[in-house]
């Protein structure tokens, strides 16, 4: 019945074409004041960050510091003066982009050959902290920014087999408040980690097969996770800080490569080997939109932090070399 | 005749010294209306018919039966008695004829009659009065009076008050039941049909049919054959609540049960009658099906068990002959009944399953078996009203009790989340587009399409070159030339090795585009495969179905240059003029067609705004005429005249649809006579369907070909089809056929004035 009224799904609002490799990570930055433009990160497999304007749409710079291996993560740092960059060769690089300025002011060597994105979490002004796959195989490592100190290392206990960490989330309950993680892992748990004492808090098998991607909401204590089968679960965590299954959503075709909730809490996509993008409310997980545009698996999908909810974006960034925007549900 | 009036006028005034005004009316009104030479002074009318009117309105009638009554106990003059009867029944007919537009409403036959049916009670408790009181009293007078009025066609208005009365005081009373029964056998014979009917079509149940009528049917020949014949078999217009009323009192006692199982069995034989099914109409036969659920329903097991044998060979014999049948509906019936009866007798067994589509008919159809005797309540009419409402208002009581319930529910389930409910302010896009990916890639080349078909089984590749395959056979004009025939033979003979959904659409949608892209060598093909050996019922009609829809791609115009048919036009003609009794292929074949079809309501198509040449007036040959050819010819496994008319019906209907793609055509005259010869041969076609297709025929033929060349070319034939025309619209069993048929015959019509108008 819905169905049979439902308008059909909207056409990308505009594309960025240029990469010319597959695109791994994409990550916003639009809160700039005038006349500052509203801009978009990207990553791609053959090691170049750019920066798009998405006023013009076109590259603004193209920047290598991977040596042609392949981006997997960006995120900036000191408001878009900065920017991290995560690649294949091992190196985590932080880029000085003031004052037009593009080179790689330092880096970090990570010994991990995996897959796993870290996760940047703004502590206090100008200290940050990072998770990050550590030199043991099973291991989670969390520097201090921009200090670098080691400031714990995860290791889960002597025959637990979780196999590598897939995917990370740091995040606070309050600012201020002591710092956790969130890490998935290849067997398909998720745990929940307290930094302070290093200690493993609870584990949550929501998946058969690794966890490809998560996303948490603090402020509902609710995450959702997705792996290479063919669901989407949704846990939760409550007052004694254990992790139950709140619910599971199943999907047409499996994998799910990246999953993010939007930062006001009320949609949340995923970026699908199926080459969709799917749209669901967070409250209920509620299917809300596919979005067939790419031809290729999607790697990514980011929500843009513009101040003004009615620009919000969504990018996504596909196998098939191109990344698309799309404006949903933006009405207040 | 005049003497005996006489005589009637003196006794009238003899035996009535209670009613003073009454024999004065009674005279005059038997002389006004009887001799109509004698003028009657138009004052004096006017008293008469004032006097008759007082004499109505203070319960004459119920005196002047109830003196008849008394006087018959002894002897009593019959004329006389013929007479009053005569006077009493026609005395609203009388009146209108001689005051015309005068009338008073108190003599219309809507308030006489049911005026007369309380003066019936009244004079029944007279007698009720005197039986008790010891005293001997003959009801057959008022038994004359009702069956006459009945007769005169007058039963709804006197029976819709006498039945809800003797209805209330049969209740408990044994007398009045014994009086109503009395009353009922008196009735002469020859007016039993019309009472009986009357009080089984007013009687509000079974149980009360049951009371009011005793043991009718067992003692009077007349009421038993109209009970268990007449109403059954020989007609079908009774609606349903009558056919439960009527089973249900055979049912209802054991001295009538004989009946019931008497009546089943004659009921079966009709069901299981190949030539019953052929030959009468489907309302018959849905009739009947119900009668035979009904009588189902009131069978007890001690009864089936004695008539297992029986009714198994008769549910194998039916089902055979409804399972043959070319109509949906009757397969339908055939099917229900079917399982009804095996489940009915199978108590252990297995029972009979099949597979049809619900409706509302199979609906009442079954629900006519689980519903059980309706418990021995009275229900009169006032009764029904108050019975109703109750139930109605407990059940609007519980339904809102339950659902805050269910709400609360909800609520408490997403309570946790305690903000506005914003998930709901997102309204979801269509998602239907959202299905399972296929990984694997579609050929590119028709060969290879060729290749993966007949090649080995890869059934991902298989399903996506079946997806592909009609756009690649537009976009590929000449290369599908090239391999047209081969491509065809091996679409023809495809198998549906994994399920998908639309698999039967796909095919035939690349058949027909294969026959529009190279019309000459894939029509001659198909046509030649449709008459060869070795093909499957389904294959053969595959072939003619996409004739049929690659002649109407041909004949359409296109805009120039745009060889891909558009699916989004919807010009209207109506190949097969809609019957409702051959739904099932017509409709799968319908709704594919609908959207490209044109329809014609009456005469010419709509003038269509793109004009082009009419591609298939260069190859209406190559369809028509092989396809036509050789009917008449059996081969081993397939004979179109004998067993296999569903075929021969769609062949019919095929014919009809090429000629009429044809119109306009050179080769249109030659093909209708063509088919006005085959339609000749096969006129008295026992199958309806066939017959269908046959009126098809002939519209196309009237509405393709040029009237000049009808008249030059096939005047003879057309004049012995009008004849044939008249015989069917006149008396073919089948309505579709007959509005069919009447249609030509107004084509014909509107021919005739044509020519008429044109100057010659």
């Amino acid at each position: 019945m819905i169905a049979a009224m439902a308008l059909p799904p909207p056409d990308p609002e505009f594309v960025l074409r240029g990469t010319a490799a597959p695109v791994h990570t994409l990550h916003f930055s639009c809160r700039g004041q005038e006349p500052e433009f509203p801009i978009l990160f990207s990553g791609s497999a053959n090691g170049l960050v750019q920066i798009w304007n998405l006023k013009t749409h076109r590259v603004d710079k193209t920047m290598d510091g991977h040596g042609g291996k392949s981006v997997y993560w960006v995120e900036t740092i000191h408001g878009r003066d900065g920017l991290l960059s995560q690649g294949r060769d091992q190196k985590i690089c932080l880029w000085d982009l003031a004052e037009g300025r593009n080179v790689v002011t330092d880096s970090i060597s990570v010994d991990s050959v995996g897959f796993c994105r870290c996760s940047l979490l703004k502590v206090a002004q100008d200290r940050w902290l990072i998770a990050m796959p550590a030199n043991d195989p099973d291991e989670v490592q969390v520097l201090e920014l921009p200090s670098k100190t080691s400031v714990c290392t995860l290791k889960p206990e002597a025959g637990a087999k979780l196999g590598m960490p897939m995917c990370l989330k740091l995040w606070q309950p309050g600012f201020g408040a002591c710092p956790f993680l969130m890490a998935g892992y290849e067997d398909g748990s998720v745990i929940l980690w307290n930094l302070s004492m290093g200690k493993m808090l609870s584990r949550l098998a929501c998946h058969q097969e690794p966890v490809m991607s998560l996303d948490f909401d603090s402020e509902k204590a609710k995450g959702v996770s997705g792996s290479s089968e063919k669901v989407l679960s949704v846990w939760s965590l409550d007052e004694q800080q254990n992790l139950k299954v709140h619910k599971t959503h199943e999907l047409i075709n499996s994998g799910i490569s990246d999953v993010t909730i939007r930062q006001d809490r009320k949609i949340l996509a995923t970026a699908g080997w199926d080459y969709h993008i799917r749209i669901f409310g967070w409250k209920k997980v509620k299917p809300l939109a596919v979005l067939d545009y790419h031809t290729a698996t999607v790697h990514c999908v980011a929500f843009s932090d513009h101040s003004r909810p009615s620009e919000r974006l969504l990018a996504a960034g596909s196998n098939d070399q191109r990344i698309s925007i799309w404006s949903l549900y933006n009405q207040t | 005749m005049n003497k005996a009036l006489g005589t009637g006028m003196k006794n009238t005034q003899w035996f009535l010294p209670s009613t003073p005004s009454f024999p004065c009316s009674w005279d005059r009104s038997c002389q006004c209306n009887s001799s109509s030479c004698l003028k009657v002074p138009i004052f004096c009318l006017v008293k008469i018919v004032d006097i008759l009117e007082q004499f109505l309105r203070e319960g004459g009638l119920s005196a002047l039966m109830w003196e008849v009554c008394q006087q018959q106990a002894q002897a009593a003059s019959p004329e006389l008695q013929e007479t009053l009867l005569n006077k009493v029944v026609c005395l609203p007919d009388h009146l209108s004829n001689k005051l015309q537009g005068e009338n008073l409403p108190i003599f219309l036959p809507q308030n006489y009659f049911p005026l007369l049916g309380t003066e019936i009670i009244q004079v029944l408790q007279r007698i009720s009065d005197s039986l008790r009181g010891g005293l001997d009293c003959s009801i057959s007078f008022v038994s004359q009076v009702l069956g006459k009025v009945c007769v005169h066609g007058r039963r709804k208005e006197i029976l819709s008050t006498l039945v809800p009365c003797l209805t209330d005081l049969t209740k408990s009373d044994c007398i009045w039941q014994r009086m109503c029964w009395r009353l009922v056998e008196c009735v002469p014979d020859r007016w039993m049909e019309a009472v009986v009917c009357g009080f089984v079509q007013t009687a509000p149940g079974a149980d009360v049919l049951s009371r009011l009528l005793g043991n009718l049917v067992v003692k009077n020949k007349k009421a038993q054959f109209v009970v268990t014949q007449k109403l059954l078999l020989l007609q079908y217009s009774c609606p349903t609540a009558m056919l439960q009323n009527l089973l249900g009192y055979l049912a209802l006692d054991n001295s009538r049960r004989f009946l019931l199982l008497k009546v089943l069995q004659e009921l079966m034989e009709t069901w299981a009658s190949s030539s019953a099914v052929k030959h009468s109409p489907v309302e018959q036969q849905l009739y009947i099906s119900k009668a035979i659920l009904i009588c189902l329903s009131h069978l007890k097991d001690v009864e089936i068990d004695s008539h297992r044998q029986e009714l198994f060979t008769c549910m194998m014999e039916g089902m055979k002959c409804h399972l043959d049948s070319n109509l949906p509906r009757i397969r339908c019936l055939g099917m229900i009944v079917a399982e009804s009866i095996s489940s009915r007798i199978n108590t252990d067994g297995p029972i009979l399953k099949f597979q049809y589509e619900e409706d509302d008919e199979t609906r009442e159809l079954k629900s006519l078996l689980t519903q059980m005797l309706s418990p021995p309540s009275v229900i009169s009419p006032l009764d029904e009203g108050r019975k109703d409402s109750p139930s109605a208002v407990t059940e609007a009581e519980l339904k809102p009790g339950r659902k805050p319930l269910a709400a609360a529910c909800a609520v408490s389930e997403e309570g946790s989340d305690s903000e506005l409910d914003s998930d709901d302010d997102f309204i979801p896009y269509d998602m239907s587009a959202d299905k399972e990916l296929k990984k694997t890639k579609a050929p590119l080349y028709i060969r290879d399409c060729i290749e993966v078909l007949t090649g080995p089984e890869d059934m991902d590749k298989w399903e996506a070159t079946m997806r592909v395959l009609e756009t690649l056979i537009q976009r590929n004009t000449a290369a599908t030339q090239e391999v047209s025939v081969e491509l065809a033979k091996v679409l023809l003979h495809l198998e549906e090795k994994t399920y998908i959904d639309d698999f039967v659409e796909l095919r035939q949608k690349a058949l027909v585009t294969v026959t529009i892209t190279d019309p000459i060598p894939v029509a001659q093909y198909l046509t030649s495969q449709f008459y060869s050996m070795n093909y499957s019922l389904r294959q053969r009609m595959d072939i003619l179905d996409v004739l049929a829809l690659a002649a109407q791609e041909l004949s359409r115009p296109k805009a120039p240059g745009k060889n891909k048919p558009s699916s989004i036009q919807t010009p209207c003609i109506q190949i097969l003029p809609g019957s409702d009794s051959s739904k099932d292929w017509r409709k799968i074949v319908d709704e594919r067609i609908k959207s490209k079809t044109r329809r014609f309501a009456k005469g010419q198509s709509q003038v269509e705004l793109v004009c082009a040449p009419n591609k298939f007036s260069s190859v209406a040959g190559h369809f028509f005429f092989p396809l036509i050819q050789n009917f008449d010819r059996p081969l081993v496994t397939f004979d179109l005249l004998g067993d296999d008319h569903f075929v021969l019906g769609r062949l019919a209907h095929t014919l009809a649809i090429l000629l009429y793609f044809a119109v306009n055509t050179v080769v249109a005259a030659a093909m209708g006579k063509a088919l006005l010869e085959f339609v000749w041969a096969l006129r008295f076609h026992t199958d309806s369907y066939v017959r269908q297709g046959l009126l098809s025929c002939i519209s196309s033929t009237l509405l393709s070909v040029p009237s000049d060349r009808l008249l030059e070319d096939v005047t003879e034939e057309l004049v012995e089809t009008q004849a044939w025309l008249a015989d069917v619209a006149e008396k073919d069993p089948d309505g579709d056929c007959r509005r069919l048929a009447l249609q030509n015959l107004l084509l014909m019509e509107n021919l005739k004035k044509k020519l008429e108008t044109a100057p010659s």
